[in-house]
């Protein structure tokens, strides 16, 4: 039987953000009164060292095994005060947090009803803290190797840093060949360093690499487990590949601009993307229908910052991409005139604006305008534009017209998506598990993003993409182990039917149907704690620990009793 | 007339998006009248959005506009910018500041029902001759003729060629006869919301209680405005529709031949506004004898005729530059014989430009339904 609740309460003055507006004192005396409390002090700052020596000393002392602070969010200090409680020999998960802060001081004037919310909340945590039970964090072992999805750059990178760790790395590339979409350049910005230079090096060193496997023309088609231990399924390997951290970095598609029929691409053979300019330059042909090029124009943002076609996003590389091209074919054509016509030009970044400048420099014209129709006129295009800037609509006429054309999510990333559960944003790319603070996470532990598979980017920017997602990804494989939430769902089999409505409501694929059994378990690794299985579960036969329906009660009991 | 020309639009049923601009030039690059006219849409937006708009509401030429809708189909952030056009249109209109062959146009509206100012009595004229069943006794499809299509003499031509291929193919159709009144497709455009109000809280029972269980028109202008404004309880189709579903289904059989070179020209209310590309094309590919040759200009790129959006009503101020007759050289450049078209309005604008231009000899317009007919 459990021992009787001993609990120490704690009120948190922070500095003036809770004593201001709040009668600390007269929440403490309060809180003494409450069931099952030893003692309530009230302190400047709880999350100092000495409020924090306050909670193990009384701990220790006076034998609490419960602990309720109240004090700012849980989103704040939780951490802080279950080491504190922990230290003081009382279970982590006995520890219970009332805001009083963001909830309470922050967003109220009146001092008296400040004071008598801040008791209520006590009150309520107070009766929770009583209910709650003691829970046992515990460790799974990790398999120390990675997979990495994606031969492009950002793949081999990645795959590179994993495997210079000392661990085992299997690269996954559906192609017959390493280097992605920047095998396709030729010269890159914002120094129009050759791709030869550097490229065959990085996958010759990718290929050679003791600790790298390399599956070419190859897919990944299943994947099961959870962090520091998955088996993926790929074609090419005899075996299930086990993996303790996986790498995305399925790259991007080109946008077809079939779709915007405005440009006649596909027409007229004088109408290009950067691509197969990017091919042509690297040939040293720029003829068209065998005649050298007079006059050259750039189109920006085809396929880009595109509402009507789905497609809102910038793809932050065009506007360089451009300049780069436009400044080659000065180089190539130094008779030709050559025009670009935007939007906006946006060559932000290192060195991004100085290679606008050298692209003017060099006697390309930018315009402002964004071109809205090609047509036909004898053996060259027209392209019809207004230039905003003069406020009057032309008919340039063209013997080269080169679209720049933005990136979108490849079709498979559905796929990929669909094999382990991962979100996507609604332009289509990987959504990363926080836009600032987990920029290469996904929602799923162990899984990591890197290069354009999250959203567009330049390769300067993909590398470092990459090299974050391997030093995220070499966590898990170099601690050996993972931490597993105590705070999970389980399942009471007895009452179980088997329905599965948990297993498709999981975003995170915990819950799974016993084959022999048919009830529901669920994997105590992948489980968050988020308690949505347990509220769909029409037999109740789920109940996630720490927030159990008794507990919830009573705290609600208490805030609507009040 | 400082006001928010959003609100004023939103008021009126428009969906204006002034704040989504970038006043990137795309609507006006691609208006098909910016080259030879001042009307500049993407400045009258900007005029607009900071409530500048006392200048350029009273310039002439933004009755220049056509309504092809061009601007809107292209614009990236979809801002509609032909609708500030409308919305200023709409302002003059209640200020009775309308050009007088625009006012005439809506005063026989008003009157007698069609923007030519002929007697509603009239407006069944183009049937002698043909027997056309009633809509009010019954029928599964409904037959509406535009204004053009029953009081213009060369589009009359047009309409009589349908009816017969209709009947060869054993539709069951009706007309409402006199009953009929003018869809108000161009007066929504030229800013008359309260006579276009008017055409549809009239038009709209008399048209459903037909209970027919589609519409096919003969102009593209009345189907965009029958299917998008006035919202009737039954499919509307261009006749072009009906016809390759016809041939499709074999309901329709061409015995006679047609051997001559023919093109196509895109209507802007058919093509561009309601990506109706194919189906005139593949009629006029089903007509036996027929070399079907393609200008350069076509589908979402194609060349506005500039009768629409109340263009047939006012003269515009570049008489001397008509997109006209830029397109019937266009199409004669192709060798073709004839430059087939799927609207009366383009039927007119075409036919006129031909003439001008002396190119009789070499060019005719003809309605796709005529040539279908030929092929009976």
């Amino acid at each position: 039987m459990e021992p009787r609740p001993r609990i120490g309460v704690y009120i948190c003055h922070c500095g003036t953000n809770v004593a201001a507006t709040v009668d600390v004192e007269a929440v403490t005396e309060f809180a003494a009164t409450l069931p099952g409390v030893v003692v309530a002090r009230h302190y400047t700052y709880m999350c100092s060292e000495p409020g924090q020596a306050l909670i193990r000393e009384d701990a220790r002392a006076l034998g609490l095994n419960r602990v309720v602070v109240a004090s700012c969010s849980p989103r704040m200090h939780e951490p802080t005060f279950r080491a504190a409680s922990q230290e003081g020999g009382v279970n982590p998960y006995q520890f219970e947090m009332a805001n009083i802060r963001e909830q309470c001081s922050w967003v109220h004037h009146d001092r008296h009803e400040a004071t008598e919310k801040a008791k209520a909340l006590v009150y309520a945590a107070v009766m929770k803290a009583i209910r709650l039970e003691p829970l046992e964090e515990r460790e799974a072992p990790v398999t120390p190797a990675a997979l990495v999805i994606g031969g492009g750059v950002a793949g081999m990178m990645a795959a590179l840093d994993i495997a210079e760790a000392g661990f085992p790395v299997y690269l996954v590339e559906k192609s017959d060949h390493l280097g992605g979409r920047v095998a396709e350049l030729n010269r890159t910005f914002p120094d129009l360093e050759p791709v030869s230079e550097w490229l065959p090096a990085l996958v010759d060193q990718v290929q050679r690499h003791p600790n790298i496997t390399v599956y070419l023309n190859s897919r990944v088609t299943n994947i099961t487990g959870f962090v520091g231990n998955f088996e993926a399924t790929v074609e090419g390997a005899k075996e299930p590949l086990k993996v303790g951290a996986i790498v995305i970095a399925t790259g991007y598609d080109v946008f077809d601009p079939r779709r915007k029929p405005e440009f006649g691409y596909g027409i007229y053979p004088q109408v290009v993307t950067t691509l197969e300019l990017e091919h042509r330059l690297a040939a040293g042909d720029l003829t068209v229908n065998g005649k050298t090029p007079k006059d050259v124009v750039f189109i920006k943002c085809v396929g880009s910052r595109d509402q009507q076609l789905g497609r809102p996003y910038c793809s932050r590389v065009c506007c360089m991409i451009s300049a780069k091209q436009a400044q080659l074919v000065r180089q190539a054509l130094p008779d030709a005139r050559v025009t670009v016509f935007y939007m906006d030009v946006r060559t932000f970044g290192k060195r991004g604006e100085e290679f606008y400048d050298e692209a003017r420099r060099a006697g390309v014209r930018y315009r402002r305008g964004n071109v809205s129709e090609i047509y036909r006129r004898g053996d060259r295009v027209v392209v019809r534009v207004e230039d905003t800037l003069l406020g009057r609509t032309i008919e340039h006429e063209a013997d080269l017209v080169v679209l720049a054309v933005g990136m979108e999510p490849r079709p498979e990333a559905a796929d990929i998506a669909a094999l382990l559960k991962l979100p996507r944003s609604a332009d289509g790319f990987f959504l990363e598990a926080h836009p600032k603070l987990r920029p290469v996470d996904t929602a799923v532990d162990g899984v990591f993003l890197a290069g354009c598979c999250q959203s567009p980017k330049d390769i300067p920017d993909t590398i470092a993409q990459a090299k974050a997602a391997a030093a995220s990804a070499l966590i898990p494989l170099m601690r050996g182990v993972v931490p597993m939430e105590a705070a999970t769902a389980i399942v009471d089999p007895e009452l179980c039917a088997g329905c599965g409505m948990c297993v498709e409501i999981c975003p995170y694929g915990a819950p799974g149907l016993d084959p022999l059994w048919g009830v529901s378990r669920v994997n105590a690794v992948l489980c968050k704690g988020c308690g949505a299985c347990a509220v769909t579960c029409p037999s109740k036969a789920i109940r996630l620990q720490h927030f159990t329906p008794d507990q919830i009660l009573a705290q609600v009991e208490a805030l609507v009793g009040w | 007339m400082l006001m928010d020309i959003q609100q004023h639009a939103r008021e009126i049923g428009l969906g204006l998006d002034l704040f989504s601009c970038i006043q990137c030039g795309k609507c006006t690059g691609g208006c098909p009248v910016s080259l030879t006219t001042a009307l500049n849409v993407r400045s009258l937006v900007y005029g607009a959005l900071i409530g500048d708009i006392a200048g350029p509401v009273h310039r002439e030429e933004l009755w220049d506009c056509t309504c092809c809708f061009t601007c809107v189909e292209r614009c990236p952030k979809d801002v509609r910018p032909a609708e500030v056009i409308i919305a200023l249109r709409s302002l003059l209109v209640e200020e009775g500041k309308v050009p007088s062959t625009i006012g005439n146009a809506l005063m026989g509206i008003f009157r007698q029902g069609n923007p030519l100012g002929y007697a509603r009595e009239d407006r069944t004229a183009w049937m002698d001759g043909l027997e056309v069943q009633p809509a009010q006794e019954g029928c599964e499809t409904l037959l509406f003729t535009c204004c053009s299509s029953a009081y213009d003499i060369r589009a009359q031509a047009a309409t009589k060629a349908l009816v017969r291929v209709l009947q060869a193919a054993g539709v069951d159709f009706g007309h409402l006869g006199t009953e009929e009144t003018c869809c108000g497709n161009e007066v929504r455009r030229v800013g008359e919301m309260g006579l276009f109000e008017m055409l549809v809280e009239e038009g709209k029972p008399l048209l459903e209680e037909v209970g027919a269980a589609r519409m096919v028109t003969t102009s593209p202008h009345c189907m965009n405005t029958f299917r998008h404004e006035y919202k009737l309880g039954m499919d509307v189709l261009h006749y072009t529709q009906v016809l390759a579903r016809l041939l499709d289904e074999g309901r329709l059989n061409l015995t006679g031949r047609v051997e001559k070179v023919v093109t196509y020209h895109d209507p802007c209310f058919l093509g561009k506004q309601n990506g109706i590309f194919d189906e005139p094309r593949e009629v006029l590919k089903a007509i036996p004898g027929v070399k079907f040759v393609e200008m350069d200009r076509i589908r979402e790129r194609s060349l506005c005729c500039e009768g629409g959006g109340g263009r047939m009503w006012f003269e515009g101020t570049n008489t001397e530059g008509r997109l006209a007759f830029q397109r019937v050289q266009e199409a004669a450049d192709t060798g073709a014989e004839i430059l087939a078209v799927a609207c009366p309005f383009c039927m007119a604008m075409l036919d006129d430009a031909v003439k001008v231009k002396g190119l009789s000899e070499r060019l005719k317009v003809m309605d796709i339904a005529e040539l279908v007919a030929m092929a009976l």
